[in-house]
């Protein structure tokens, strides 16, 4: 399965060899880790809890994971976004491709994050000391998507 | 022609419900028709709904503008802009 979003933690070592395992072809696999923060806009997080639309959050991300697919010589990808309640230091998101070479592995793998920033239907509440607050969206997480627009691939 | 609303995050919060269902009698309706329903509802939801806010709409699980076009049993979603990863 190319993406899933569950409550439960993952082991990024077995979902990398999980993905690779049965192609001999791979010769690179590129991989982003999203890790919960203690701090944020100048407060303390003690927990984050995260929301999504079932349903459409599964279909947006395979989706933009056959967008990476046809815009990049890659064989795979995979994607894993937890939901719930989660603790700094914990792991959010987990994004892996494999491909013959970096390159087009590592752009690819860029472009899962900053589609999946934009677009994926997930929803962030932090529980700070100065009370629970949603996470605004960021203008930079804007452009990073953005730039994928102008530029064709190389 | 019926219509189901789920709200996502804060707008659920606001609202204090994830859905509301909407009947037209008609049958040429966009998304903006049942944004001025929901808008005629007042308080939180005028505020919340209003055209300077930067609420996204979802129909059938796809992101859309307010212009698109509804059919009977349609799901439509509206929530923030979006925070994962």
């Amino acid at each position: 399965m190319t993406v899933r979003v569950q409550t439960e933690d993952f082991d990024v070592g077995q979902e990398m060899l999980g993905l690779r395992q049965k192609n001999p072809k791979v010769g690179a696999v590129a991989s982003f880790v999203g890790v919960v923060r203690d701090l944020n806009d100048g407060d303390d997080v003690s927990s984050l809890t995260l929301e999504h639309y079932p349903g459409m959050t599964e279909r947006s991300l395979e989706d933009i994971v056959s967008q990476a697919k046809g815009r990049w010589d890659i064989y795979d990808a995979l994607i894993i976004h937890r939901v719930g309640t989660l603790l700094p230091l914990d792991q959010i998101v987990l994004v892996l491709v494999t491909g013959a070479h970096r390159g087009e592995s590592f752009k690819a793998c860029e472009f899962l994050m900053d589609y999946l920033k934009t677009r994926a239907p997930f929803w962030k509440k932090e529980q700070t000391s100065s009370g629970d607050r949603w996470v605004e969206a960021r203008e930079s997480d804007k452009s990073a998507a953005m730039r994928w627009e102008n530029t064709r691939d190389d | 022609m019926r219509i189901k609303v789920l709200f996502f995050a804060k707008l659920r919060e606001v609202f204090e419900t994830n859905q509301v269902d909407i009947s037209f009698t008609g049958s040429d309706n966009k998304v903006s028709d049942v944004l001025m329903v929901l808008r005629e509802k007042g308080g939180v939801w005028k505020d919340e709904l209003n055209e300077n806010k930067s609420f996204r709409i979802a129909l059938n699980q796809e992101m859309v503008t307010k212009d698109a076009m509804l059919n009977e049993g349609d799901e439509i979603a509206l929530f923030p802009p979006v925070t994962g990863g």
